[in-house]
């Protein structure tokens, strides 16, 4: 058994309604794993920007690559894993109890060292937002869990390479 | 001037040279089988059944290289479609294939024979569409035939909601077609090309390898060339048989498990494997881990997707087959490997394919054999099961488009709807379906429009009166425990034929073989059926056991 690494493919398709199950059903019917996926319109209307984290041995990696490819509505595929050096993000929303007004002070504080944003205060919750890689989001939410945690989305990652490698 | 969008749609098959349309009409799709009425440039065949249809198409597609078209209506027409297609799919064939569906507001809300086909078919098929409106049809329909027949062919769906096939729109048919986020890559890497060139002068034990890629890139021509100039031993796959003469002396005949002793040595023993248009599939290989273990590895295909599939490649090499042959064929000469020609002779001539003949029981293999003799230049339509391995190793196919076959799929009731297809596309041909009694029956129901259409198709059934390919195996791994297979209430197909309107023959005996084959030979206002009645426990040999290596080959009789 060959080494499983991780990849994060950056997929550029069309903006068509049944492109994602494309996609998702590429995996699905081949027994890859998605690990994360992110999916939303560019600034070009017409193209969406998919952005998929993904692990497998090498010849599974280079098998996802080449379906990607081969989907007619996919324009372009980069693995941004091999391709250069790329940036990467993404954001939670954090939904944390806060019973008491010590405890309030003490979770703004800690979120303070995550550089979070409170964007939804209630007297016995706040929901923060905080951006990062995987391991600063891993850190924030073990933190955070020793608070209560009543809710939490994450984005799943978004990819891109850095300056001019494209 | 405005247009209604089933109109529309049949223009828009016009503008693609479409000659035949193989349907079967139901409520949603009423207005495209409408405006097909009458229609003169396009013939519509009705079918008896949707499968019928798929298949139909295929067998045009495969037999002309043009692209095919299916047409059925929405829900169980569209489920019955999908056989078809998923055969057309594994094999690579253009194939556009149109339903209808409910109207656009009914979409979604478990309407009468509503079904998803967009999603049922979503793995089967190159690419699909579904139309809303009448005004994508001419686009769609544009977009639909590149895509089926360019890069690696493949079927397109072509769903379209009864309210678009209704309402009238502008017929502006594109004159070109440019897809931004589709572009096959058709031409090799020259330097690539030049690597295979340096590894096919080192080789020392070197082999061909074509498949049914190089039947599809019409690219047979080239591939003669390449094995010509430089006479290196060439085997082709079930899918590519034709490719190459299989009676020429450098021809292996088709590798796998029911492939020639020879060319399954030969790809143990070699040096190099060339494969062109062929992916190394489990049914060619074996045990991957005891596959050519000494082999270096040229993989020429359209399709990077299939190169380091199943076994490492040294030199991959992504385009059309007759683009990439063309290159390679200015860059070789004669290859230096005298020892291992002899080598390659020595097993031809001592591991031929061979059976035991008997006096009171019909062979499987002499039918196929006096088939041969009677029928060499014939299209062979096939089944799947023991006879189609019987006719791939006893009928030397030396032209390209001579054999079809499911060959990926492996779906049995293929054969009688593509003939009818293949025989259409060619009419000056003789198209011979070779089936058997298990899979004959599976579309049975199709000797109706080869009749109307008085198609003088020859239909011989291989008849051992069992599911055979499975009751071989039945026999060798699970200990003659014959589950399901017992084809004894089989009903007497001559009979049945004839009550369809066909003639039918039952041959029984050696001797009535010969007689027969020529008597079809002579009717030629319709199909005949032959059942011939042959040995019911005769098995396919050579055989390389599922999951074992190709040199572990149980050569049957020697």
């Amino acid at each position: 058994m060959n080494p499983e690494e991780r990849h994060i493919f950056s997929v550029l398709v069309e903006n068509r309604f049944g492109v994602l199950a494309r996609v998702a059903g590429l995996f699905s019917g081949r027994g890859f794993n998605i690990d994360s996926l992110n999916v939303a319109e560019t600034h070009d209307k017409s193209i969406s920007h998919i952005t998929l984290v993904t692990h497998g041995d090498a010849q599974i990696i280079d098998q996802i690559y080449q379906h990607l490819n081969r989907l007619i509505d996919v324009i372009e595929v980069t693995d941004l894993s091999t391709a250069g050096t790329h940036v990467e993000r993404e954001l939670v929303l954090i939904k944390v109890a806060t019973d008491n007004p010590q405890k309030r002070t003490e979770i703004l504080q800690v979120a303070e060292v995550f550089r979070g944003r409170v964007i939804d205060m209630k007297p016995a919750s706040l929901v923060l937002e905080i951006t990062g890689d995987d391991g600063k989001l891993k850190a924030a939410i073990d933190i955070f869990n020793t608070y209560g945690i009543l809710e939490l989305a994450r984005t799943g990652k978004i990819a891109m390479l850095r300056g001019s490698e494209k | 001037m405005e247009l209604k969008g089933a109109q529309i749609l049949v223009d828009g098959l016009k503008r693609e040279g479409v000659e035949y349309i193989f349907g079967v009409n139901g409520g949603a799709a009423m207005p495209i089988f409408d405006a097909l009425y009458g229609e003169t440039e396009i013939k519509l065949i009705p079918m008896r059944h949707e499968q019928g249809a798929s298949h139909a198409a295929d067998g045009y597609a495969r037999a002309t290289g043009k692209v095919g078209v299916a047409l059925a209506t929405s829900g169980p027409g569209a489920t019955n479609l999908v056989t078809g297609i998923a055969t057309a799919y594994m094999d690579s064939i253009p194939m556009v294939a149109i339903t209808g569906q409910v109207f656009t507001h009914y979409i979604g809300s478990d309407a009468f024979q509503e079904c998803d086909v967009i999603g049922v078919t979503r793995p089967i098929c190159k690419h699909s569409y579904l139309i809303k409106s009448s005004d994508e049809i001419a686009d769609v329909v544009a977009e639909a035939f590149h895509i089926a027949k360019t890069g690696k062919p493949g079927p397109v769906i072509i769903d379209i909601a009864k309210d678009a096939q209704n309402n009238e729109t502008p017929f502006e048919y594109p004159e070109t077609v440019d897809i931004r986020s589709y572009k096959p890559q058709v031409h090799g890497d020259q330097d690539q090309i030049a690597k295979a060139a340096a590894l096919i002068k080192e080789a020392k034990c070197p082999i061909l390898y074509a498949g049914g890629g190089v039947v599809l890139a019409n690219a047979s021509e080239e591939l003669r060339q390449l094995t010509l100039k430089t006479q290196i031993p060439i085997t082709v796959t079930l899918m590519g048989l034709g490719a190459f003469p299989e009676t020429h002396p450098l021809a292996m005949e088709m590798p796998g498990m029911h492939g020639s002793c020879c060319a399954n040595y030969a790809f143990t023993d070699s040096d190099l494997i060339i494969a062109v248009g062929a992916r190394f599939d489990d049914r060619v290989t074996g045990d991957l881990s005891k596959f050519a273990p000494n082999a270096k590895k040229i993989h020429i295909d359209i399709d990077a997707s299939c190169i380091g599939k199943n076994v490492p490649v040294d030199v991959p090499i992504v385009g059309d087959a007759k683009n990439v042959l063309t290159e390679l064929n200015k860059q070789v000469s004669t290859a230096d490997i005298d020892p291992w020609r002899n080598q390659i002779q020595e097993w031809k001539q001592k591991y031929p394919f061979e059976y035991e003949q008997k006096s009171d029981v019909v062979m499987p293999q002499y039918v196929i054999e006096k088939i041969y003799e009677h029928y060499s230049d014939a299209i062979v339509v096939a089944d799947v099961g023991q006879h189609q391995m019987w006719a791939a190793q006893y009928f030397k196919f030396t032209e390209p488009r001579q054999w079809l076959n499911s060959g990926g799929l492996g779906t049995m009731g293929f054969s009688l709807p593509a003939a009818i297809g293949a025989q259409l596309g060619c009419p000056d041909k003789t198209v011979v379906n070779i089936n058997g009694d298990g899979s004959y029956i599976m579309t049975i129901q199709e000797l109706v429009p080869a009749i109307t259409m008085k198609l003088p198709l020859k239909i011989f059934i291989i008849n051992n009166m069992y599911l055979g390919m499975v009751r071989q195996w039945q026999e060798l791994f699970h200990g003659k425990r014959y589950s399901a297979v017992d084809y004894h209430d089989n009903p007497d197909f001559a009979l049945l034929a004839q009550a369809f309107g066909a003639t039918g023959l039952r041959v029984e005996h050696p001797e009535d073989v010969e007689p027969a084959l020529l008597k079809a030979k002579g009717i030629t206002d319709g199909p005949v059926v032959i059942d011939f009645i042959v040995d019911e426990e005769e098995n396919v040999f050579p055989m390389v056991p599922a999951g074992k290596g190709l040199g572990d080959v149980i050569r049957g009789l020697s």
